[in-house]
């Protein structure tokens, strides 16, 4: 067995993708929210702040095809680990309680994830996907928003961001080992934190757009 | 005068390993609330064997919480809802008169039921026989004090090896996942100077036979360390993490 091969397809190595993976993804959630507010600064601002991240040409496809493999190693190693998992039970309990370590998040990875999935290609498929020529990313957001179903499906699809940040961004250092009596009250507190700010800082935007129409 | 509970028992019986199993039901009458949960089952099972019925069959050896023997899943709780609790330590005080109580074997696809309450654990033996020890020369004895241990870790060896390997953290892992004992088994050895020499060797040989004997993958449920009856935490998880990854990537071992 190739060392490599053998480390990350253990149970841990696996975990060690999904953590990494995981944290590239809230640093992209940053990234992708601070842009966003621009829409706050109105019109120009945030068709200024698309033509500024369009103008990084190259990179912004490095950017993106990099993104687009995390997003695989994300996927297919969670759904490894989800099938893996159920198969490590075969025989279920009749009664079965938590004893208060499960949370909403830890409890729902797998099908917090699927719904961020199926968002992820709606989503590109409404704003990245679609043909810019005659108009500016302003006037598709706006238009997209004022329908109240993708406003909707937007505020969904934001709580179960939210859920899953809550128990991924605390889980992560956990996996790679950074537990530290110091140290993980804090990242405990700012995986909470995190997940308040990913949910409302997203969430919000729709309904911003959709009541400026 | 002692205090004296009725219960309901739904308690699954299974034949052996091929049978499918089902949950059967009985009354345990008069039972003192000073009896463990132990205790109770024995009063059970001598009404069964009085009444020439098959007793249930439960693991146990100890009865004072140190063996590791004992265990079920009691009402949805491995080893019973108690705290830093073994089954054997459960005290029937806990339980209301009238109650019913479902018991379960402790379940996970590497911990085959061999009867009724009995599961084989010997998936756990196999992970510490893939490293978890030391190797100690023979020849004469050195100096107890010679290789200085600080108290702060000596402390924390302590507190990892007082797992006594009763596979709880599996049971109550929703993913049955066996990474709190296997952490417990690796940390104990890992920080002392003692276990330094095959630290690298024991991380991957320990996690590659827990992966082989089919337990599932730690998600950071946390449900082990709050299930766990010797409290074993999970930076005992993270420890065995970063020597895992550190034995994989930067060791010389394979
Ligand atoms: S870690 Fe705790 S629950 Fe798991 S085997 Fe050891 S003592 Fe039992
Ligand atoms: S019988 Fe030994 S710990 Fe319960």
């Amino acid at each position: 067995m190739n060392w490599i091969t053998g480390t990350l397809g253990s149970s841990i190595g696996k975990k060690l993708m999904m953590a990494i993976t995981g944290f590239s993804f809230c640093g992209f959630l940053a990234a992708h929210l601070a842009g966003n507010l621009t829409i706050y600064g109105g019109k120009e601002a945030f068709n200024g702040y698309a033509a500024h991240l369009h103008a990084l040409g190259p990179l912004l496809t490095v950017a993106e095809l990099g993104l687009l493999t995390f997003a695989l190693v994300h996927v297919i190693t969670g759904l490894t680990l989800f099938l893996g998992n159920l198969k490590a039970r075969p025989v279920r309990y009749a009664v079965n309680k938590s004893a208060g370590g499960r949370t909403v998040g830890s409890a729902t990875m797998p099908y917090t994830g699927v719904i961020l999935l199926a968002f992820i290609i709606f989503h590109l498929m409404n704003f990245h996907f679609v043909d810019k020529t005659d108009t500016t990313i302003f006037n598709i957001v706006a238009n997209a928003f004022s329908n109240t179903g993708y406003v909707l499906v937007y505020i969904v699809a934001m709580v179960a961001a939210a859920i899953h940040v809550s128990h991924g961004f605390w889980s992560a250092f956990q996996t790679v080992g950074a537990n530290h009596p110091k140290y993980m009250p804090l990242f405990r507190t700012v995986s909470i934190a995190f997940a308040v700010v990913v949910g409302i800082g997203f969430g919000f935007l729709p309904i911003y757009i959709f009541l400026l129409a | 005068m002692t205090k004296t509970i009725n219960l309901t028992l739904k308690v699954w019986r299974q034949k052996g390993s091929k049978d499918k199993g089902r949950f059967d039901t009985y009354h345990a009458e008069n039972i003192s609330t000073d009896m463990s949960f132990l205790e109770m089952l024995d009063v059970v099972n001598d009404q069964l064997t009085i009444d020439g019925k098959e007793p249930i069959a439960f693991d146990h050896d100890c009865r004072e919480g140190i063996c590791g023997m004992c265990g079920c899943v009691v009402n949805g709780r491995a080893h019973g809802a108690e705290k830093g609790t073994t089954l054997c330590q459960l005290h029937m005080r806990h339980f209301n008169n009238g109650d019913t109580i479902a018991i379960e074997p402790f379940r996970a696809m590497a911990f085959k039921v061999i009867k009724d309450l009995a599961v084989d654990r010997s998936a756990l033996d196999k992970i510490i026989q893939a490293g978890g020890y030391v190797s100690v020369n023979t020849g004469g004895a050195q100096d107890a004090n010679a290789i200085l241990v600080p108290q702060e870790v000596a402390d924390l060896a302590m507190d990892a090896a007082q797992c006594i390997g009763c596979g709880a953290c599996v049971a109550s892992c929703p993913n049955a996942s066996a990474m709190l004992f296997t952490s417990a088994k690796v940390s104990q050895l890992a920080l002392l100077p003692q276990g330094k020499p095959e630290a690298a060797k024991r991380a991957l040989n320990m996690v590659r036979t827990m992966d082989e004997l089919g337990f599932g993958n730690c998600t950071n449920e946390t449900e082990c360390e709050a299930e766990c009856p010797k409290e074993i935490s999970i930076t005992n998880i993270a420890r065995l993490n970063r020597e895992y990854l550190k034995a994989g990537f930067f060791s010389r071992s394979m």
